[in-house]
C-alpha cells in the first residue's frame, strides 16, 4: 500500500515549508533528546552507585566497641573495653544464625610511615583479619593468592596488598610477589596483590592503601593478646541480619559486662539497613526522572501541537483551496495526518539517535574517569523511550487532525476566504 | 447546463439574517461566455460559488449538467469539482509552496494521475500559456498575469465544462487584464463555459451575456446583440457620473 505519490507530495510539502517542518520536529525532537539523556543520567547514578556496593554482602553488620555509658556492676561508666577472642568461639557455637564469623584487629597508624622497604616508605591501613573477611566484603586478587586457612594456622608473616601500596612501595617492573615489606617493624612476604570489588569503606582509609595480614599473625607479632577489635558477620540465608545484629549486641553485652540499656558501648552497622536507604534513594531518582521526563513530554507535545495550532490559518486557505480543484476531504485528512506522523517520527528517531549517541559519549568519558566515579553505564530504557516517542507521534497526529478537520467541515469558500 | 431555479441564499450572523439571494431563476447553456455583474452585495459572488459547490444554498433547485446538485456528501462535491468545474479567484490562490508546473497539476493529482504524466500534461498547458519558461519558478517570483495564468491554466487541466472565475482581472492592470480575457476568450472558443464575476463593465462587455444582479434579484440580462447598447448607455453613464467631479 506503499503510495509513492503521496509520500513526493508529503515530502514537497514538508521541504517548502521549512521553518514550519523544523519547529515542529524540534519540539518532538528536543522532548524525545531530553527523555533520553535525562533517563540515561539517573540509570548511570544508580548503576554507579549500585556498582560500588553490589559485591558488598548484604547480610552482614559490623561491630566495634566504644567507651561506656551506664556504670553497671560496680563498673564505672566512660569505660574501655575490648572484645576477645572467646567471643569468637563463643559465637560459633551459640549462636546458629551466623554464616560468616571474622574478626579483626587494627595495626598501628598513629606512627606515621608504619611500612618500609628499602629507602621507599609510606602510611598505609594496616589489618589483621581472617580469610572469611573477603567472602563480607569483596577483594579479588589481582596478582598472586589472598590470605588463607593455612596463613592463619601457621601464622606466616605473608601480607594482601592494594594497589596503592605497589605504587608506593615498589618501581614500576617490580614484580611485588615474593618480596618483603617491613611493617610496624615485622618484616611480611607479599603474596598478593588485592582489588576492593567494592566502594563501601569498613574502618576508614581508601580502600586502595589497604594491607591485610593473618589475624593470628598480628595477633601474635605485636603482642595484641586476646584483643579483637572489631567484628563482621552474615547472616544465613533466611535470617534478618538486623535481628542478628541485636541477638549478638546483647550477647556481647552480657559476656562484657555492659549495662543491658548501655546504646553507647557497642557500635554496630548492617548493610541491609543501609541497602534500604540506597534503594529508597533510587526509588526517587526514578520518580524524579519520570516526573521530569513527563514534564519534558508534555512541554514537547505543547509545542507540538502550538507549532500546529499557530498554522491553522495558512493551513485552512491551502485546505480550502485544494478543495475548490477537487481534493477530498480523506485525501486532505491523510495528507496533513500522514505529514505529522512521518516529521514527529524522523524528529523522533532522530532524537532518540541522538540521545543515546551523547550517552555513549558519556559512558566514555566516563570509563576514563576509572572506578572512583559514582556515575557509569548510563544506560536507557527503550520501553519507555519508544513510548514517548508514541505519545509525541499521537500528539502530532491530533494536532494535525484539528486544523484539517476544522478546514474540511467548513464550506470551502469560507477555508479559502479564510484570514 | 445550468438551471437555477428559485434560488435562495441568506447568511446568518447571530441573531440578524442577511438575505444575498431572493429567488434566481437562470439557465446557461455549454459553450456561453457570461459576466455577472452587480454592485457590492449584490450577491454576485455568492451565485457563482454556489455555481462552483463551493458555497450550499437554502432553496431551490440547481441542476449541473442534469445533476441536482444538493445537500451531496462533500466528497461527491469534490468529485464533481474536480470534473466538472475550473476556478479561477483574483487573489490567484496557488499553493504558495508548489512552483507553476505543481500548482497546474495538482487537480490531475486527486484524479490520481501519476506524476510524470501529470506533470507532462501540466507544461503543455503552461505552454499553451505561454509559461513554459516559468515552470519552475514559485508563485511568489511571478507577475500578478503570470500567476492568473497559472492560475487558469490550473483551472483548465482537468478539462472542465464550466469554467468560473470571481473577478479574474480584479487584482490587474488593464493590459494584463485584457490578455486575461483573450485567453478565456480563446477557452470559450473551445466549447467551455465561462462564467466571470466582475464590477468592470469594459471585461464584462467581452463577454456574450452579462447577468446583472441588484438586491438579490436578476435585474437585466443583456445578451450578445445589445451588448453595443449596453456599451453606449454606459459610457454615457460614466461621463455623465464624472461631470461634476471636474466642475
Amino acid at each position: 500500500m506503499f503510495d509513492l505519490d503521496l509520500w513526493s507530495e508529503i515530502i514537497s510539502a514538508l521541504k517548502k515549508n521549512r521553518m514550519r517542518s523544523f519547529m515542529t520536529a524540534f519540539g518532538v525532537f528536543w522532548g524525545i533528546f531530553m527523555l533520553i539523556v535525562m533517563s540515561g543520567a539517573g540509570k548511570a547514578l544508580e548503576n554507579g552507585v549500585l556498582d560500588g556496593v553490589r559485591a558488598f554482602a548484604t547480610n552482614s553488620a559490623f561491630f566495634w566497641t566504644e567507651r561506656t555509658s551506664v556504670p553497671y556492676e560496680g563498673f564505672q561508666r566512660g569505660r574501655r573495653w575490648n572484645y576477645e577472642t572467646s567471643d569468637i568461639d563463643y559465637i560459633r557455637d551459640n549462636v546458629k544464625e551466623v554464616e560468616y564469623l571474622s574478626p579483626r584487629l587494627f595495626g598501628n597508624q598513629q606512627a606515621g610511615n608504619n611500612t618500609i622497604r628499602g629507602e621507599r616508605a609510606g602510611a598505609f591501613n594496616v589489618y589483621g583479619d581472617y580469610p572469611d573477611y573477603f567472602k563480607i566484603d569483596r577483594w579479588t586478587p589481582a596478582k598472586g593468592r589472598l590470605i588463607n586457612d593455612i596463613d592463619m594456622l601457621q601464622e606466616r608473616k605473608v601480607c594482601n596488598i592494594g594497589e596503592r601500596v605497589v605504587e608506593v612501595m615498589f618501581g614500576k617492573d617490580e614484580d611485588p610477589i615474593g618480596q618483603y615489606l617491613k611493617i610496624s617493624g615485622v618484616y611480611f612476604q607479599v603474596v598478593g596483590v588485592i582489588h576492593a570489588e567494592t566502594r563501601i569503606n569498613i574502618g576508614g582509609g581508601k580502600k586502595e592503601e589497604t594491607i591485610i595480614i593473618p589475624f593470628s599473625t598480628m595477633r601474635k607479632a605485636y603482642n595484641y593478646g586476646n584483643r579483637v577489635y572489631f567484628f563482621s558477620v552474615t547472616s544465613k540465608p533466611g535470617t534478618k541480619v538486623s535481628d542478628l545484629e541485636e541477638k549478638l549486641k546483647t550477647l556481647l553485652k552480657e559476656r562484657h559486662k555492659i549495662a543491658p540499656d548501655d546504646q553507647q558501648a557497642i557500635g554496630s552497622f548492617n548493610i541491609e539497613k543501609e541497602f534500604v536507604k540506597f534503594n529508597a534513594l533510587f526509588l526517587g531518582i526514578q520518580g524524579l526522572t519520570w516526573i521530569v521526563g513527563i514534564g519534558t513530554l508534555l512541554a514537547g507535545v505543547i509545542g507540538v501541537s502550538n507549532i500546529m495550532l499557530v498554522i491553522i490559518k495558512e493551513r485552512t486557505q491551502e485546505i480550502g483551496i485544494q478543495r475548490a480543484i477537487g481534493a477530498t476531504p480523506a485525501t486532505v485528512i491523510k495528507h496533513i495526518v500522514a505529514e505529522s506522523v512521518f516529521l514527529t517520527v524522523m524528529a523522533g528517531y532522530i532524537g532518540l539517535s541522538l540521545g543515546v549517541g551523547v550517552l555513549e559519549i558519556l559512558n566514555q568519558i566516563l570509563l576514563r574517569g576509572g572506578d572512583k566515579l559514582f556515575f557509569r553505564n548510563p544506560e536507557i530504557n527503550l520501553t519507555m523511550a519508544l513510548s514517548a516517542l508514541a505519545v509525541l507521534v499521537i500528539a502530532g497526529i491530533i494536532a494535525g487532525l484539528i486544523p484539517a478537520k476544522r478546514a474540511v467541515s467548513i464550506k470551502p469558500i469560507d477555508a479559502i476566504r479564510d484570514e | 447546463m445550468i438551471r437555477l431555479n428559485n434560488i435562495n441564499k441568506s447568511y446568518v450572523m447571530g441573531s440578524n439574517s442577511l438575505h444575498v439571494l431572493k429567488g434566481i431563476d437562470l439557465q446557461i447553456e455549454q459553450g456561453d461566455f457570461v459576466s455577472i455583474m452587480g454592485s457590492s452585495g449584490s450577491g454576485k459572488s455568492t451565485l457563482l460559488n454556489i455555481l462552483g459547490m463551493l458555497d450550499n444554498y437554502d432553496s431551490g433547485t440547481y441542476h449541473l449538467s442534469g445533476n441536482l446538485i444538493q445537500n451531496m456528501s462533500e466528497k461527491k462535491a469534490a468529485k464533481y469539482r474536480n470534473d466538472l468545474v475550473g476556478f479561477i479567484f483574483q487573489s490567484f490562490n496557488l499553493i504558495s509552496f508548489k512552483n507553476a508546473m505543481e500548482n497546474v497539476a495538482l487537480p490531475l493529482y486527486y484524479k490520481g494521475v501519476p506524476r510524470k504524466k501529470r506533470n507532462q500534461i501540466a507544461l503543455e498547458y503552461l505552454e499553451k500559456l505561454g509559461l513554459k519558461d516559468w515552470a519552475n519558478h514559485m508563485p511568489n517570483e511571478m507577475s500578478g498575469g503570470q500567476k492568473q495564468r497559472v492560475a487558469i491554466a490550473r483551472a483548465l487541466i482537468s478539462q472542465p465544462k464550466i469554467i468560473l472565475a470571481d473577478e479574474p482581472t480584479g487584482a490587474l492592470d488593464s493590459a494584463t487584464s485584457y490578455e486575461v480575457m483573450d485567453i478565456l476568450k480563446k477557452v470559450n472558443d473551445d466549447g467551455i463555459t465561462v462564467i466571470i464575476v466582475t464590477h468592470e463593465h469594459d471585461i464584462a462587455a467581452m463577454t456574450n451575456q452579462i447577468i446583472r444582479l441588484k438586491d438579490g434579484l436578476i435585474h437585466e440580462i443583456i445578451r450578445n446583440g445589445e451588448l453595443k447598447q449596453f456599451q453606449k448607455e454606459y459610457t454615457h453613464g460614466l461621463e455623465a457620473a464624472q461631470i461634476p467631479s471636474y466642475v
